[in-house]
């Protein structure tokens, strides 16, 4: 990469740290307890909209994973979620009427937050319906990962989005709140994903699993991506460029070995698929607040009219971290 | 007579402590080293902690970076203390603040005294073993070091080549042979104190000090001088990852830490509240076991490295994505491309099936669809059948198709039809075995007997595509195992190279298969492409049929199929 490129990339971030710093305004402070954390600690950095059903087993997930504090962002629910969360001790939330759109998805807000209160400390950054998954997490707290992150001189872990969803009707088993979401959503597709890379961004650009293969089939170019690096031990000058799928500055998006071994990672889970999913497809195409005019929604939106199982003969059962790493979705490195 | 432990710490002086106390509880005198890094406040509070413990004394604090002379220095002057301060320490065990002890520590003392005069201390020469991490092995002893290879990475590197290309090299003290070997050691207070009041101790030390990672060399050389009796391996059980950082252990190694039976470990993470409960409150005696057997670790860990380092091969996913030439396996198992066997046989694919048990798909690169075996929609790791996701990233496609049925032997045909470019990874991949009889397109056009200006275009079109891709299998990059034949050739003795096609393939015992598949009938096909000629289209592909042929066993299917005899 020339001395331009790189100074382009670096124009590319001070742009997102100021746009976030404009944004920052459309942020409302409902509870702030951000004096509670501690230099040491792991702190979770979430956007929510009328997430409420999940929030409970969301926080859960993450508590016991050793997480202790969580910062969120209300965009404007209307069920509740906002007051839920002020009630808990380890969060801070903030609330906002601002444009998911055009807060670049929220990032612009989480970036801020990430810049105010994440520097300095490991961070993790996802969704109420991506659970994150690493290797040895039956066994060891997210905090013996950051601690051998550390040791190792790493600063960025990678965790790739593994879309799980129900067999039969998406609405054939209501998901009550507090419950596990992959009692009922605990089926993935194990090796049908495309991995390219990005020059420019130096990450790579991953896409395949149930959204391609039912919902893309005829545009794969415009299947959702994949990639995520949702761990990172945040300074203040980094930024997320788009949703969590790549960094600057490019060294963070540096996940993956290029010489032929592998480096340790984990995976998102991501729960979206559960009886909640068609109400949520209507008013997001409603809202038109999604990446790329919502086209995901749009091809979610025919699809679901046309077969709403995902499930195919072929489809992979979860059962634990183990059975992922051996399928070779994601690895342990050289982490024993 | 006992043994003395020495502690250097940094850092997690809860656990310290913990560790300290155990030493001492079992009646060994502990000296601790804390680093100078650490300020006065924690240290006075972690010295306040011990201090109703007579056995525990703290020695003179230096500064310890990586690889730097402040962990020798404060090892010696720990060692003097010790030496001085306990008469009847008869060895001195060197271990960190984050090691623990796995045995009963009656066990240790027992298993030294019946050992008084060995040395245990990990000492090898730098030409016979390649541990050296970074690419310095004899030269950390023969070049100059000031600059630190962890902040200063650059002048280091420079200040090496500068000095290669000036070809410095120091002089090593007369009698000293550099060693190296693991930091923690177990010496007799002979050795030890041989060491350390030597007449030669400056001249030592002044030339170690400016030797790299003298941590791991300086003890380890002198041994070498004074010792009557060096067992060169290290009682701390205690494993490095290809970056030479140690493993770290976790609440889940308990019991594999059990079973190895080894007298310490390191480095303990120091949240790993279970291994500490279990093995400071009820160390579990090893009964019959006496010699530490750390084995089974060391696969684990060795596995670990090489998944960092090799990785598992075939395999393209978030964390591992290799260059070029770096894959290690292009694919995770050896398969089988059929060009042309397909057309020229009758029921091909049913048959290869049965003779190799191997899964035979059709074309899975074919335009409209992957004919996967079966008639499946859908394969295993639920790889959709969907012809624009499989050329939105063929390679990827066929990556996948492979790591995803590994343990089953694939095959599948090939054409001048399908998409071309996945040819070209596959000419590449030494796991693939290609088998093309060219010209083979023919035999259908010259079946369907359709209409022959369109069969002339395509027959040209086809030709054309074949021949690019026989163009890349000829290629000097090609590395599979590739075997290409005209048709004419072929079908002269079309069993032999079977079978040597399938005895490659391997599944089943070698044996001459019972049935044989059927040719197509062949009658007329002399002057369907002598047609194609007299309209201009000279069909090469398929070498020199005669325009009528000389009666062959297969030609007519009134015959019966040609059978091969065991």
């Amino acid at each position: 990469m020339g001395a331009w490129q790189s100074y382009r990339l670096r124009l590319q971030r001070k742009r997102w740290l100021i746009r976030a710093f404009r944004k920052r305004r459309e942020l409302r402070c409902v509870a702030d307890r951000t004096d509670r954390i501690r230099p040491s600690d792991l702190i979770v950095f979430c956007t929510a909209r009328n997430e409420g059903v999940r929030l409970p087993w969301f926080l859960k997930f993450y508590r016991n994973m050793g997480v202790n504090h969580f910062v969120m962002v209300d965009n404007d629910s209307t069920d509740g979620s906002l007051d839920y969360l002020a009630r808990q001790d380890d969060v801070s939330v903030w609330h906002t009427r601002g444009s998911y759109k055009r807060s670049r998805f929220g990032m612009d807000w989480i970036n801020w937050l990430l810049r105010k209160y994440g520097d300095g400390h490991w961070v993790l950054v996802v969704d109420p319906d991506e659970l994150f998954l690493y290797p040895f997490c039956d066994t060891r707290p997210l905090r013996a990962l950051t601690d051998w992150l550390d040791a190792s001189s790493i600063k960025s872990f990678s965790a790739m989005l593994l879309d799980m969803y129900p067999k039969g009707r998406l609405d054939a088993q209501p998901y009550k709140a507090g419950q596990d979401p992959l009692e009922i959503a605990s089926w993935f597709d194990a090796g049908n994903y495309s991995v390219k890379r990005n020059a420019r961004f130096g990450n790579l650009w991953i896409q395949g699993g149930p959204r391609a293969r039912v919902f893309f089939p005829d545009q794969p170019e415009r299947a959702p991506a994949l990639n995520k690096v949702p761990l990172v031990k945040w300074d203040r000058r980094y930024t997320y460029v788009s949703s969590t799928h790549m960094l600057l500055p490019r060294g963070l998006n540096l996940v993956y070995d290029e010489w032929g071994g592998e480096k340790a990672s984990g995976l998102l889970l991501h729960t979206k698929f559960l009886d909640t999913f068609n109400a949520k497809a209507e008013e997001e195409l409603a809202r038109k607040q999604h990446y790329a005019g919502s086209t995901e929604y749009i091809a979610y939106a025919d699809g679901i009219r046309d077969n709403p199982d995902l499930w195919c003969k072929w489809s992979e059962k979860y059962i634990n971290w183990r059975q992922l790493e051996i399928l070779g979705l994601m690895s342990k490195g050289n982490w024993a | 007579m006992s043994v003395g432990i020495i502690m250097l710490v940094h850092t997690a002086f809860d656990r310290a402590e913990q560790v300290a106390r155990h030493w001492a509880n079992a009646g060994c005198p502990v000296v601790i080293h804390v680093d100078e890094k650490v300020s006065k406040k924690t240290f006075s509070a972690f010295s306040q902690a011990l201090s109703d413990l007579p056995q525990v004394l703290f020695s003179r604090r230096h500064r310890c970076d990586w690889g730097t002379w402040g962990l020798v220095a404060a090892s010696q002057d720990a060692a003097e203390l010790m030496l001085e301060s306990f008469i009847d320490v008869r060895h001195v065990y060197l271990t960190s603040g984050s090691c623990l002890p796995l045995r009963p520590v009656e066990e240790l003392i027992d298993y030294l005294d019946a050992r008084p005069h060995t040395d245990f201390i990990e000492s090898a020469t730098t030409a016979d073993v390649p541990w050296t991490v970074g690419g310095l092995d004899h030269e950390r002893f023969t070049l100059y070091f000031p600059f630190s290879w962890r902040q200063n990475r650059y002048l280091f590197d420079r200040l090496v080549e500068v000095q290669r290309w000036l070809h410095v090299t120091r002089r090593i003290p007369k009698g000293v042979v550099p060693h190296m070997g693991s930091q923690w050691w177990c010496l007799t207070r002979h050795t030890l104190s041989s060491i350390l009041t030597s007449p030669q101790r400056r001249r030592h030390e002044r030339y170690f000090k400016r030797v790299w990672i003298p941590d791991e060399s300086y003890f380890q050389s002198l041994a070498r001088l004074h010792s009557r009796n060096i067992e060169s391996r290290s009682l701390t059980l205690s494993k490095f990852d290809f970056q030479g950082k140690p493993h770290i252990f976790y609440d889940d190694h308990l019991q594999l830490l059990r079973r190895s039976d080894c007298f310490v470990a390191r480095k303990i993470w120091r949240h790993a509240g279970c291994l500490y409960q279990a093995f400071l409150n009820h160390p579990e005696s090893a009964a019959n076991r006496q010699e530490p057997n750390p084995g089974k670790i060391d696969r684990i860990f060795a596995k670990a490295v090489d998944r960092r380092t090799r990785g598992r091969a075939g395999l393209y996913m978030q964390s591992r994505f290799p260059n070029f030439g770096w894959e290690n396996g292009m694919t995770a198992a050896r398969y089988s491309v059929f060009q042309g066997f397909a057309e020229l046989f009758q029921d091909f694919e049913p048959w290869l099936s049965r003779a190799t048990g191997a899964q035979v798909h059709g074309h899975i690169f074919a335009p409209e669809r992957a004919e996967f075996a079966g008639g499946q929609r859908v394969l295993n790791g639920a790889l959709s059948d969907n012809a624009a996701l499989r050329d939105w990233n063929h390679k990827a496609f066929l990556t996948n198709l492979i790591w995803n049925t590994r343990g089953a032997r694939q095959c599948f045909q090939f054409g001048p039809h399908d998409s071309p470019h996945v040819m070209w990874d596959m000419a590449r991949d030494p796991n693939a075995q290609i088998s093309v009889i060219s010209g083979a397109w023919a035999v259908p056009l010259f079946r369907s007997g359709g209409d022959f200006a369109a069969l002339r275009a395509e027959a040209a079109a086809l030709q054309k595509a074949e021949h690019q891709l026989l163009d890349q299998l000829r290629s000097p990059e090609a590395k599979a195992r590739i075997r290409i034949w005209t048709m004419a050739e072929f079908i002269e003795a079309p069993m032999e190279p079977l079978q040597m096609i399938i005895d490659e393939i391997g599944q089943k015992e070698p044996r001459r298969f019972a049935e044989a598949p059927i040719i197509q009938d062949l009658t007329g096909f002399g002057r369907f492409l002598q047609n194609l000629k007299n309209q201009g289209m000279h069909p090469y592909l398929m070498g020199d049929f005669p325009v009528e042929p000389a009666p062959r066993p297969s030609a007519s299917p009134a015959h019966k199929p040609y059978l091969v005899k065991n």
